[in-house]
């Protein structure tokens, strides 16, 4: 189906169905339970996955699949939200042509840099692409102000002259991102028992883009194009010798990544119509980089996988305050108890970044492949009858061959 | 495997004789293109001055970058946490001299007519008030006493117990490990001594500034450098100069050296290389630190001065070219002094923003005209 296999189309259904019925996949304590701060089913959190996991889809076509490993992909989020709000504030409040604008000018601003950066490889081009986007970072900060808002961010206003939509409601509000009418805020609760969902018009249309880009990085994956940019990370030299220019592949590579992030820049300033300037900056290139490596590089699912787990638990564990564990652990003596949130409290609330930091170190180090790798052994491990690795087949991967006269 | 030869060999000579050329044509051209747009003469030695003290804490940490990548081949990212520490250190010590007991004086009153609380530092009341003030006013610079084995301990804990099984892996996996463990070691400073800056001042003896112009023959007042910025950069030189002399000078430098150039070889000689390498790694954490420290009065150390100095210290060294001292001491200092040239408000009028970009910019013009930097060498990081 869709030019899949049946086994990617299984997946994809999967996934499919995994990312529809995320309101209540995400809402598995009832409200009054202890539990219910694990509960991720709010709609702000919900886009946030959807949004970084297009974002780190499209990183994983570059990095995943090229080992090109660019440091400065979070510019081309930052350009994404500023054309979008550029576009609601010119044009309407629609959000298709803000996504369209965003996607064009971010792929622009990717064929420019990558042009450029893509004459070096390994770690000139990381620096090559890290000092790019510090400087585009710079620039919004200071000298571009009038198109960036600078310090403050780039911001609707009341006298934005919006020619196909109205500068204000008839209550004089600014008015809100909206699909063809459906406002983007618009959402739906349905209560339960103990339980309450909310379904949001914004995640939803979040995650159906989430689904045709995902859907895409596949074809993209399993296309002889897909091939191409695997060969560059595997041998460069061999692909020269066969008479391939792996330059173009590369570009186009970091074109589509680069148009996947302003995507999800577009849509982060559809959720909510603002863009600033710290979304451009290292520590969110950073983050897309963790994202990528912590699900699994060069996986279908992983990067999806590590934004997922990151916004998480940027979001579930930074709540957690010490009420919050003397809650949990009052069943324990007084005294243990004071000790044991002594001992759990510098890891969570403000100091979840050292469980960050620490979890992700233990991923490197013992899970090379990400959650992903994870996950396969772990089904390797309850397997009964293992099934040989097809890496180690000899039909299909033969193993080096000596080279002649060395 | 990056090699020395930049650090000495005959053939290169002339080569570098050119480079070295070419170097001082671009410093005049620049210098003349300043005073075209109006700057004065002494603006301009006193910017080149600014950017050295800036410059040179760039090229200690490079310098401890591009050693750690040479000797074991690991890009680390932990350096800035190094430098950071380092800068902690300072403020520790000048917390733990700054201790004081509180002793009820009844012969005096405050100005609230209750008996006057006296605090006496312990320093004061275990070594003399004269000795005891002395520490405390100098607690920066004897910080460095302490700095030099507590940074020798963390390079080789951090070497000993995460580095040492990251040699054969993937150079992604370098970064991000040790990434990870910048994260950890900001996160644990930061839940020790919370998230604002701690100013931590340098000793009396140099508050005030130095009158640069009067002694380079300007007027008076035209050049004033503060004196700690002044210690800092030689300071700084004296530690490069330290590090250099003792990989060119020492049995053990040279047999570094050899190592660096062929692993294998120097192995098969009985020479137990890693363990040197470990050692190499200590002394670049210490350099970091160092550096970290001396920069406390400088900048008021908090959490996250690790980070910001990294990213400039990563376009550092690989300006100067991966693996290669020299390169990443000399883009250190040029890189700093470009900087402090960009802030100008002649220069500023002129290209707005471009303080902002400089580094970034020249970088990007070095990377496209010269691939391995300054003075990198084929093959290195490019796979």
């Amino acid at each position: 189906m869709l030019g899949l296999s049946r086994k990617d189309t299984s997946f994809l259904l999967i996934v499919i169905f995994l990312t529809l019925a995320t309101p209540l996949l995400l809402q598995p304590f009832p409200e009054d339970s202890a539990l219910a701060q694990f509960n991720a089913g709010y709609p702000d959190l919900m886009q946030r996955f959807a949004i970084f996991g297009i974002f780190a889809i499209g990183f994983n076509i570059l990095f995943g699949l090229t080992g090109y490993l660019s440091f400065g992909h979070a510019a081309f989020l930052g350009v994404g939200s500023y054309s979008a709000v550029w576009m609601f504030k010119l044009l309407t409040m629609n959000v298709i042509p803000a996504l369209i604008l965003a996607v064009i000018v971010s792929g622009l601003f990717a064929l420019l840099i990558g042009y450029v950066s893509l004459r070096r490889s390994g770690i000139y081009f990381s620096i090559l692409t890290l000092a790019f986007a510090q400087m585009m970072f710079a620039l919004a900060y200071s000298v571009l102000t009038p198109i960036t808002g600078g310090e403050t961010g780039l911001q609707l206003s009341l006298n934005d002259p919006r020619i196909l939509g109205v500068s204000q409601t008839p209550e004089g509000n600014i008015p809100v991102p909206h699909l063809f009418g459906l406002e983007m805020r618009d959402s739906v609760q349905w209560a339960v028992g103990g339980w309450e969902f909310t379904f949001n018009a914004g995640y939803y249309f979040c995650a159906v883009i989430a689904i045709l880009v995902f859907y895409l990085s596949m074809r993209i994956f399993r296309s002889p194009f897909g091939m191409m940019l695997r060969a560059v990370k595997t041998n460069q030299t061999r692909m020269n010798y066969t008479g391939l220019n792996p330059r173009p592949y590369t570009l186009a590579a970091f074109v589509i990544s680069g148009m996947y992030a302003g995507l999800a820049g577009g849509l982060m300033a559809a959720m909510d119509p603002l863009a600033g300037a710290e979304r451009m900056q290292w520590t969110a290139s950073g983050e897309v980089v963790l994202m990528t490596i912590l699900g699994g590089a060069g996986t279908l699912m992983g990067p999806v996988l590590g934004a997922g787990f990151i916004k998480y638990f940027e979001n579930i564990f930074s709540k957690i305050n010490d009420n919050v564990l003397h809650a949990w652990f009052a069943f324990l003596p007084d005294g243990l108890e004071d000790v044991v949130v002594a001992i759990i409290h510098p890891f969570v609330g403000k100091g979840w970044h050292l469980t960050l930091g620490i979890l992700f170190m233990l991923v490197v180090i013992f899970l090379p492949g990400g959650l992903v790798e994870g996950y396969r052994r772990l089904t390797r491990a309850f397997r009964r009858t293992p099934r040989p690795d097809p890496r180690r087949d000899p039909e299909h991967h033969p193993g080096p061959v000596p080279h002649v006269g060395e | 495997m990056a090699s020395m030869a930049d650090m000495g060999g005959g053939a290169a000579i002339g080569r570098r004789l050119i480079n070295v050329g070419i170097g001082l044509a671009v410093f005049v051209g620049v210098w003349m293109l300043l005073r075209l747009i109006g700057v004065s003469s002494s603006g301009i030695v006193l910017q080149v001055l600014n950017g050295l003290e800036k410059g040179s804490a760039y090229a200690l940490i490079a310098l401890g970058l591009t050693l750690i990548f040479g000797t074991l081949g690991v890009v680390n990212f932990a350096h800035g946490a190094l430098f950071m520490l380092g800068a902690f250190v300072a403020v520790t010590f000048n917390g733990l001299v700054g201790l004081s007991y509180e002793e009820v004086d009844p012969t005096r009153t405050d100005f609230l007519g209750n008996p006057a609380v006296i605090q006496t530092p312990y320093v004061e009341a275990w070594f003399g008030e004269a000795a005891g003030q002395w520490m405390i006013d100098w607690s920066v610079p004897l910080s460095i006493l302490i700095a030099v084995p507590f940074m020798a301990l963390v390079g080789l804990v951090m070497e000993r117990g995460l580095i040492k099984y990251f040699y054969k892996r993937p150079h992604a996996d370098q970064i991000l490990v040790t990434f990870g463990l910048a994260i950890v070691l900001q996160e644990i400073v930061k839940a020790i001594y919370g998230a604002n800056p701690i100013p931590t001042p340098a000793p009396d003896a140099f508050q005030g500034s130095f009158d640069f112009g009067v002694w380079l023959g300007f007027d008076a007042n035209t050049i004033l450098y503060p004196y700690w910025r002044l210690v800092y950069f030689l300071f700084a030189a004296v530690i490069i100069a330290g590090v250099f002399a003792f990989l060119r000078y020492t049995t053990f430098g040279m047999v570094v050296r050899a190592g660096m150039a062929d692993r294998e070889t120097v192995g098969l000689l009985g020479i137990n290389i890693d363990r040197r390498f470990t050692i190499m790694f200590a002394i670049a954490a210490v350099v970091a630190g160092l550096a970290g420290v001396m920069y406390a009065p400088i900048l008021s150390p908090n959490y996250h001065m690790g980070m910001d100095f990294l990213v400039l210290s990563f376009v550092v060294v690989v300006v100067g070219g991966m693996g290669s001292l020299a390169g990443a001491v000399a883009a250190g200092l040029i890189l700093g002094i470009l900087q402090s040239f960009a802030s100008m408000t002649e220069v500023l009028e002129l290209v707005p923003g471009i303080n902002q970009i400089i580094i970034y910019l020249v970088a990007i013009i070095i990377l496209l005209t010269r691939p391995r930097g300054l003075m990198g060498r084929k093959g290195v990081m490019e796979e």
